[in-house]
Formats: C-alpha cells, sequence, structure tokens
C-alpha cells in the first residue's frame, strides 16, 4: 500500500520536472543563502575567540596605564610584590610585504593560554627569536629576517613573538600592558596599593570583538533571515500548487480506502525526502557562496573593527547540521498548511478547481487583518526607541511581514480599479484575469515586494550614509599630510622639525579609556582653525570652541552622547583621573566602533602626562615638498606619512567594503525573489490552458496572448514596485534612525535617489521578464498545441 | 454561398509507431442557415474534423473555406481574425472566461469582433433564460446555464458558421434537449449554418442533415 501510495505521489513530480526543479531549487536557496551567512558568522566569531584564546584562555585580566604604555620596571616592581603577572608589548611593525601587529609575550611568566603553549614547544628558538603567525598571514609577509612559523592559534594579521623580540622590531625598552595570572597566591597586598596608577581591566572586558562586530553580524543574520524567507515562498508556492493539482488523485486515494495517517505521512516522507535532498544541496551552494563573499567579510571586520578575521573559510559540522535544521524548520512551516488542508480535505466534496483560489480569496480577508495588526505592533515599537537592537529589528520583522500580507490586498484593490475603468473587452479581461489569478502569484509578489523593498530601504540607506560620509569626510580630513611617528623619541624628535616647516602641527594624543561604561578612548585637541572652521557639532553649547580651549569641558563624539544619552550644557562627563567634566557638544564620527571624547591639548597633557604622541595632522600649502623633506631627514617609510588624498581614499575603500556583503545579499534576494515569480509563472501555465483556451478558440492569436502574459507580469511587477517603494522608504528610515543609532551609535538624514529607483525599476523589470519569458514563448511557439490541450479531454 | 466547405480532408497523428491517421479524405457543404449533425464512435475523428473547420488545427491535405475564405490561404493570425468576425464555437466546458461575469462574457465575442449590439444581446440574453444572472460568475453557473451562456456569447457576435462540440455532453437529457432547442431555433432565425458534433443519435436526428464518421470517413449522410 505504501509503495503504491509512493508511486502515485511521485509519478505528479514526474509529469511537472520544472515544477520539481523549482521546489528544489527554492529549498536549495533558501538553504544557501541562510547558511552562507550563518558560515561567515561561525567563521568570523571563532577567530574572534582565537584571538582572545592567545595571550590567556581562561580569561585575564589586565592591567594597564592610562597612556597605553608603561616601563618594563613595572612588571619587576609587581613579581617583587608577589603577584603573578606577565608583560606584553603589542605594536604595529612592517614585516616582509606587509604590515603586522606584534604581539610579544614572556612565555615564561605568561598565564596558560594558545599563545604560551605554541611558545613552549621550541622555547629556546622562541627567546632565540621565532615568532608564530596565521598561514595567511605569512602568505602576506612573504619572506622576513624572523623565523616565522605556521600557527592557526594566532590571529590573522598578527605575528607571535617574544617580548624581547618584539621590543627589538618595535625599538621601544617599554611594555603594552600586564596580564595578571587567574590564580595568585593567598595574602597580597592589593594592586590599588601597589601600583595605584594602573588601571584593572577584568576579563572579557578589554577583547570587546564580540561585542564590537555584534551589530554588524545581527544584519548579516537579519539579511539572511530576509533570504531565507524568500526562498520559502518560493517553496510554499510550489507546495501549495502541487497540493492543488493532486487534490483529485488525494480523493481518489482515500476513494480506494487509503486511510488518511497513511496519505499524510507519505506527504510528510515526500517533503522530508525533498528537504533533505535540497538542503544538502543548499548547504554546498551556501558554503561556496560564504566562501566567495569571506574575504570582503574579512576585510570589512578588520577595516571597521580591527577584528582579526581570515579569508579563507573552514569545514564546520555544526554550521552543516544546524543549516540542514533549519530547512526541514522551513520546510515544514512551508508546507504545513498542505497538510492541514489535505488533513480536512473532504472525500466526498466536489473536484472544483478554483476551491484554493477561493479559499485563498476568504483567507485574503484574514491576511489583511494580520497584517492591520502586524502594522500596530510595528507602530508601537517605532514609537517607543528605546527598546534596543533587538526590538528594532523587531519592528522591520513586523512591519516587513505586514507590507508583504498586505500585498495581495492592495493589488487585489488596485487590480479592481484598473478593471472598472477598463474600455473594450480585452482589457477588461486582462485586468479580471489578473485579479483572478492573484491568489496563485501572491506568495511570489510578496517575495517580490520584499526583495524589492530591501533593495530600496538599504540602497537608500547606503547612498544616505555615502553622501553624508563623503561630506563629512572633506570636513574632517582637512589636514593635508598625516605622520604617524613610530615611537615617543621619534615624536620628540619630529616635533621642532615639522613646527619649522609647517602653518600648523596638531598633534593626536590619546589614552584608552572606559566612557559611561563603554570602551573607549579620550583625545587631545589643539586649539586651531582646522577644528573651529571645520568640525560639524551636533547640539554644541554657546561659544563651544571657547569653553573647550579654556578646558571648561569635552567634546564627545555621536556614538557616545546618544548610547549614553549625553544631554550638552546639562551632563557631565567622568574622564580617567579627572573630575567630571561638562559635555560642550557632539560630533559625528563615522565608522568608529568606539566612544570617544576630546579634552583640549594643555587639559590632556596635565592629566596624562606619559601619553604619548600617536600622530601629527600637519597645515601646509606644499604637502609634497614636506614629504619629501620628511624622508629625506627621518627616512620614513611610505606608511608612516600619508596625505589627505590618501586618506580620504582609504576611509571610502573601507566604507565601500563595509557594503559589499549587502549589495551582494540584495542582488542574490532580488534573484531568488524573479525565481519565486518564475516558479509560480511556469506552474500556473499548464493550469491557465483552459482559461487561454476559450480566448484562442474566439480569435486571439498564441502571440497576442503571449504578449498579455508577458504584459501581466510585467504589471504585476510594476504595482509590486509601487508598493514596495513606501515600504522600502519605511525600511531605510528604521535602518536609519533605530537599527543604525542602536549598532553603531550615528544617526544620518535619509536623502532619496530616484535614479536607483529608477535603476532598481530596470532591473526589476529584467527579472520580471526573465520570469514570465519561458511560458510566454512556450505559449507563443506550440501555442495551437498546446492550446488544443485546454480541450483535449474532449478528443 | 456555402457557409463551410470541405473537400478531401486528410489529418494524421504522429505516433510511436508512426502515423495514425484520424481522416481520410473528408467532405462535406454546409449551406448558410441549415444545422448539420458530425457523429461516430470515440476517437472516430469528430472533434478533429470540427478543429480543423475553425482554424484551430490545420488539415495535412484538403481544402476548408468558410463562407468562402480558404483557410490554407491564411496564418496563425488570419485564421485568429476569421474565427473572430465568421465563426462560433461552444464546446463540452471550458467555454466561459472565468474571471468575467455573465454579462462581459456574453458581450465578449460581439466587441471583440466589433459587432457588439446591445438590444441583440439584450434579446438573446432573455431568450436564453439569463435574465438576473449578468452579475454572477461562471463558477456561480449550474452546468446548463454555462452552456446557455456560450451559445449566447457565440450568437452575440452573428457568426456565420456555429461549430458545436458535444454542447450537451455533461447536461442531463432534460436540460441537453432544452439547451438545444435554443441553439437549433437561435441558429436558424440568425441563417447561421450549424455543425453539431454529438455522441446522441436522439440529438443527431433533430438536425437537417446527419454525418457519421468511422475510421476517419464519412460513412453515410442522412
Amino acid at each position: 500500500m505504501t509503495r503504491a501510495t509512493f508511486v502515485a505521489f511521485l509519478s505528479h513530480w514526474w509529469r511537472n520536472k520544472l515544477q520539481l526543479a523549482m521546489l528544489l531549487a527554492g529549498l536549495a536557496l533558501a538553504t544557501a543563502l541562510w547558511s552562507g551567512v550563518q558560515a561567515l558568522n561561525t567563521e568570523a566569531r571563532a577567530a574572534y575567540a582565537t584571538a582572545e584564546a592567545l595571550l590567556s584562555e581562561d580569561g585575564a585580566a589586565q592591567l594597564e596605564h592610562p597612556s597605553g604604555q608603561m616601563a618594563q620596571d613595572r612588571f619587576v616592581e609587581l613579581r617583587r610584590a608577589g603577584w603573578l603577572v606577565s608583560p606584553v608589548l603589542e605594536g604595529r611593525a612592517d614585516l616582509g610585504e606587509t604590515r603586522v601587529t606584534l604581539i610579544g609575550i614572556e612565555p615564561l611568566t605568561a598565564p596558560p593560554g594558545a599563545g604560551p603553549a605554541l611558545a613552549a614547544q621550541d622555547l629556546e628558538g622562541f627567546v632565540a627569536g621565532t615568532g608564530f603567525a596565521h598561514p595567511q598571514t605569512l602568505r602576506e609577509i612573504g619572506t622576513s629576517a624572523l623565523d616565522l612559523r605556521p600557527s592557526n592559534a594566532v590571529p590573522v594579521g598578527s605575528v607571535l613573538v617574544d617580548i624581547g623580540t618584539a621590543q627589538r622590531l618595535l625599538e621601544t625598552d617599554r611594555i603594552s600592558h600586564l596580564t595578571v595570572n587567574p590564580d595568585q597566591p593567598a595574602g597580597l597586598r592589593p594592586l590599588n596599593e601597589v601600583a595605584p596608577d594602573l588601571r584593572r581591566i577584568p576579563p572579557g572586558e578589554g577583547a570587546e570583538l564580540g561585542g564590537l562586530t555584534e551589530s554588524f553580524h545581527l544584519n548579516l543574520t537579519a539579511f539572511g533571515l530576509l533570504s531565507f524567507a524568500v526562498g520559502l515562498f518560493i517553496v510554499h508556492s510550489a507546495v501549495g500548487l502541487a497540493f492543488e493539482q493532486r487534490r483529485g488523485m488525494f480523493r481518489t486515494l482515500r476513494a480506494l480506502g487509503l486511510p488518511l495517517r497513511v496519505l499524510t505521512l507519505a506527504l510528510v516522507a515526500e517533503m522530508l525526502v525533498f528537504a533533505l535532498i535540497a538542503g544538502a544541496a543548499g548547504l554546498v551552494l551556501g558554503h561556496v557562496l560564504a566562501s566567495l563573499l569571506m574575504p570582503d567579510v574579512a576585510l570589512t571586520l578588520r577595516g571597521l573593527y580591527g577584528a582579526p578575521v581570515p579569508g579563507a573559510l573552514q569545514f564546520n559540522p555544526q554550521w552543516a547540521l544546524a543549516g540542514l535544521g533549519m530547512t526541514l524548520a522551513g520546510t515544514a512551516i512551508a508546507g504545513g498548511q498542505a497538510l492541514w488542508r489535505l488533513w480536512h480535505l473532504p472525500v466526498l466534496a466536489p473536484a472544483r478547481p478554483r476551491a484554493w483560489a477561493q479559499a485563498s480569496r476568504r483567507g485574503l480577508r484574514v491576511q489583511a487583518g494580520i497584517a492591520l495588526a502586524l502594522g500596530l505592533v510595528a507602530l508601537i515599537l517605532a514609537l517607543r526607541p528605546e527598546g534596543g537592537l533587538v526590538a528594532g529589528f523587531a519592528l522591520l520583522a513586523a512591519a516587513l511581514l505586514a507590507a508583504a500580507l498586505a500585498v495581495p490586498v492592495l493589488l487585489s484593490a488596485m487590480l479592481s480599479v484598473a478593471e472598472r475603468r477598463a474600455r473594450g473587452p480585452l482589457a477588461q479581461w486582462f485586468w479580471a484575469d489578473s485579479r483572478q489569478n492573484l491568489p496563485r502569484l501572491s506568495l511570489a509578489l510578496m517575495a517580490l515586494m520584499l526583495a524589492l523593498a530591501a533593495n530600496i530601504g538599504v540602497g537608500t540607506m547606503v547612498a544616505s550614509f555615502r553622501a553624508t560620509f563623503i561630506d563629512w569626510l572633506d570636513l574632517r580630513l582637512v589636514a593635508e599630510v598625516n605622520v604617524l611617528p613610530a615611537n615617543a623619541e621619534e615624536a620628540a624628535r619630529l616635533e621642532p622639525f615639522l613646527a619649522a616647516r609647517t602653518d600648523a602641527v596638531l598633534p593626536m594624543l590619546r589614552i584608552d579609556a572606559t566612557l559611561e561604561g563603554q570602551p573607549g578612548q579620550v583625545y587631545a585637541m589643539k586649539d586651531h582653525a582646522t577644528f573651529r572652521d571645520n568640525w560639524p557639532l551636533i547640539a554644541p553649547v554657546p561659544q563651544v570652541w571657547d569653553r573647550l580651549a579654556a578646558g571648561e569641558g569635552v567634546l564627545v563624539n555621536e556614538q557616545l552622547y546618544r548610547r549614553a544619552g549625553l544631554d550638552p550644557g546639562a551632563d557631565r562627563l567622568a574622564l580617567p583621573g579627572q573630575d567630571p567634566l561638562p559635555v560642550l557638544g557632539a560630533y559625528p564620527d563615522y565608522g568608529n566602533p568606539l566612544a570617544q571624547a576630546v579634552i583640549a591639548l594643555p587639559r590632556f597633557q596635565d592629566a596624562y602626562p606619559g601619553a604619548p604622541v600617536r600622530q601629527f595632522a600637519l597645515r601646509t600649502d606644499n604637502p609634497q615638498a614636506l614629504i619629501a623633506a620628511l624622508q629625506d631627514e627621518f627616512g620614513l617609510s611610505a606608511a608612516q606619512i600619508t596625505d589627505q588624498a590618501q586618506a580620504k581614499e582609504l576611509s571610502m575603500a573601507i566604507f565601500e567594503r563595509t557594503f559589499v556583503i549587502t549589495r551582494a545579499l540584495n542582488v542574490l534576494t532580488l534573484s531568488v525573489a524573479a525565481l519565486a515569480l518564475f516558479a509560480a509563472l511556469v506552474t500556473l501555465a499548464g493550469m491557465r490552458l483552459t482559461q487561454l483556451a476559450p480566448l484562442w478558440a474566439l480569435g486571439l492569436t498564441p502571440r497576442h496572448l503571449a504578449g498579455l502574459e508577458l504584459a501581466r507580469a510585467l504589471v504585476l511587477g510594476a504595482l509590486t514596485l509601487l508598493l514596495a517603494l513606501p515600504v522600502g522608504l519605511m525600511l531605510a528610515q528604521v535602518l536609519l534612525a533605530v537599527i543604525n543609532v542602536q549598532a553603531f551609535g550615528w544617526r544620518l538624514p535619509l536623502q532619496v535617489f530616484p535614479g536607483d529607483w529608477a535603476r532598481l525599476a530596470l532591473w526589476a523589470g529584467l527579472a520580471v521578464l526573465a520570469a514570465a519569458s519561458l511560458p510566454a514563448l512556450r505559449l507563443w511557439r506550440d501555442g495551437p498545441a498546446q492550446l488544443l490541450r485546454g480541450f483535449a479531454h474532449e478528443r | 454561398m456555402t457557409a463551410l466547405a470541405l473537400e478531401h480532408i486528410h489529418k494524421s497523428f504522429p505516433s510511436a509507431e508512426g502515423p495514425v491517421p484520424v481522416l481520410r479524405g473528408v467532405s462535406m457543404t454546409l449551406a448558410p442557415g441549415t444545422a448539420h449533425a458530425l457523429t461516430g464512435e470515440s476517437g472516430s475523428g469528430k472533434s478533429t474534423l470540427l478543429h480543423i473547420a475553425a482554424g484551430l488545427e490545420t488539415a495535412d491535405a484538403g481544402d476548408v473555406r468558410v463562407a468562402g475564405t480558404a483557410l490554407g490561404a491564411l496564418d496563425e493570425a488570419g485564421r485568429a481574425a476569421l474565427r473572430r468576425g465568421r465563426v462560433g464555437l461552444v464546446f463540452q466546458q471550458f467555454n466561459l472566461i472565468p474571471s468575467l461575469n455573465v454579462a462581459a462574457n456574453l458581450a465578449f465575442q460581439a466587441r471583440l469582433a466589433g459587432r457588439y449590439d446591445a438590444g441583440f444581446v439584450a434579446h438573446l440574453t432573455a431568450r436564453l433564460g439569463l435574465d438576473g444572472l449578468g452579475a454572477r460568475y461562471p463558477e456561480q453557473l449550474s452546468g446548463g446555464q454555462v452552456q446557455r451562456v456560450a451559445i449566447g456569447r457565440c450568437l452575440a457576435a452573428r457568426p456565420e458558421l456555429v461549430l458545436a462540440d458535444e454542447p450537451t455532453g455533461n447536461l442531463d437529457e432534460a436540460t441537453g434537449d432544452r439547451v438545444l432547442d435554443l441553439m437549433l431555433e437561435l441558429t436558424a432565425e440568425a441563417g447561421a449554418a450549424l455543425l453539431l458534433v454529438t455522441h446522441s443519435p436522439r440529438l443527431a436526428a433533430r438536425c437537417d442533415t446527419r454525418h457519421h464518421l468511422r475510421a476517419g470517413l464519412l460513412e453515410d449522410t442522412a
């Protein structure tokens, strides 16, 4: 009985191979997009964990000086006091053909961790100068004077060496910080007595990569989920149509005595087999997709957050299992309705080929109600912006789902108006027929609307961001030349030289600090027209620059201003080692994940006397001459000198890379939506023969009918685009005003770019035409033979 | 001028065992205002002959003339235009356009042919007993009502030739009789020739002329 049932079930797919291909393609694509995104996230998170485990596997606290470095004697001093601490030196250095982060550890005193374990493999060699680097970093370095060995335990872009080697390469005798062993002897004098000037950073707080990059991964996950949902629309549509087509067979099987339980189990087994086949294919596709995107993701994460993520992807069985689980869950969601309908299918109900459409019409009212309810939820969430990033995404999900559910309702209303206004029998038929077939196409059109809205929304967000960012860069990067001294000594030698040859030397000093509980930095600012004339400010107090120069307050970046809810003129900000200072205003600081505060240079130097100059921003009329002089006199490398154009180019490159993934996912989502439409149109084409055959008999040519089919797809696509426009703009507004503020800490003005919409309309038109062309072409080419099938039963 | 002239029509369909002849030299002439029945076993080629007469299929050999126009000289567009203007078709089912209501279905072909006459459509509607059903959709009609609308739509365009393929095949005997009565009356009133494909000798007997197809040949004409 079971075998016979399966044969009957599978005969449908045997006769409808394209439909089966669409069902499998939908599931595979949904799985591929979701699992591809998850592979990227998993790989990046594994890289963060590697980075965090390098210095300590159990998470060691760190001791830091506010200036960012300390004398090596502090290590000796604390060891003598009985504290089990170990020195670490980190710094950037040119090695071979690239610039790397050197991580110098002292292997004998370091707490247990991946780094010390590597050193222990050949302690003598390590102390003598052997280093370890990720294979990818080794490839980037090429040849170097150091003896470097490959290890996956070292983050990409870093080289692990002995602290002595690091000091030699970085030309310093100082250290960056001390790691504090989690197990300490009892009865020690407290650290705040032994070293009151050192700040203890508890485990986990120093390594903020996970926290900083979480918003990026959340964005990726949201996009993956959207793509997955769009893919599920294809599956739902294919399963629903297949159910409709097999309704008669189900009734016959029931009438022949097949128990409902067996029938249901057979349908479940069929879907399970499809899910496993398509899921496996989707995982392979997802891995390929993620491998293609991984280099850009790695560059973005390195550019935005300095996160060490390798550009290559490793296979992770857990990821594969999770992806397959998602496919099964998705298939259950997409096929659940078909199962429910099968369970409620009356054996003796008359065959009604339009029953599905009628049920869909009844469902339209319910759908409109759900859309309205979800719209209200979105409205409530929008009015309460303090809900955080998750609430922001919940708002997006509710709004997008409401809009998607409203698509068939609104399209039906639009087509109804067009039908009433139509003159001529063909126009009247065209609109009426489009409306009647809407239930069968609605899922695909909902998917198309979501993809178009995502394109408009994300495109508008990126374009708004780019326009604001370019303006901001022009104002922010006014210094003609920037110089990065290798160390404090070089900075001291450079300063008098620069003062004599430039219009202004604007030194940049910085300490790392926790600001309002967030990881951040405090900068020094020299009072100069460069800042007064060019820096745009948000909510500044009166005489802001004079008060800042007088050391009467602090400027904060927009991220800190929004996240901490600071009110310039009313609130104060606590800085390390100082009384809280009044907040004088905020400045945009796009692309920076950290909180930032700026105080006057004299005040900074008083508060943090050891802080070295990290950079000189130089004003000059002749940048090329200055650069040449710097290279001649000090032998500075090209990496240490950047001119204005280079700085802008670098910033724009990081900006563009940030959105490479977004754009790729946008294109993929639109492609999946086009595939959904194609699947629906191909399936519908077979069912439409009996609708089109009478028109052919009444004197319309197959060519005319094929043209009308194409026109219908284009009209429905255009109307869907029309509906997607406001939804996309809403999405952009939520991204700019809610998600970006929560995820990155900055808010941007919404700008509209109708040119981009026109381009999208063109692409969408092409996608719709591509989706509709095969069924139309078949109708045109094989018209009479196909259409006669509409009357075939009469022969 | 004859409404339909078929001369030596041949038609075969391809199969795995080679071409299967369905029509082997069928000839027939229909004068305006006459009703002809075409009977035969299942698979004898009745529907194929009707499709060829309508230009829905082309003959392998032989001439087809509808109201003096040779179909062989026309391309697909020409045949479609001929159907639109001069031929009315009624099938066993799938006659009506499901997305249009009864009123729009009734007027459809006449408007397509540019011969829409509201008064005539109203007259037909009354004669066919369809008053009050104009706003209904095909799915809301009984089988008999659907066929009456199909006949109305066909005649509203004032065709010279009406081709009907088992128009009462899906109806019970009483309803089928009523539908056929109306069809015969109205085609006669309009002066159109009617070719009725049917299995039923009883229905065929009510036409002016009866043709019987057997193995692709017209066997006898009564």
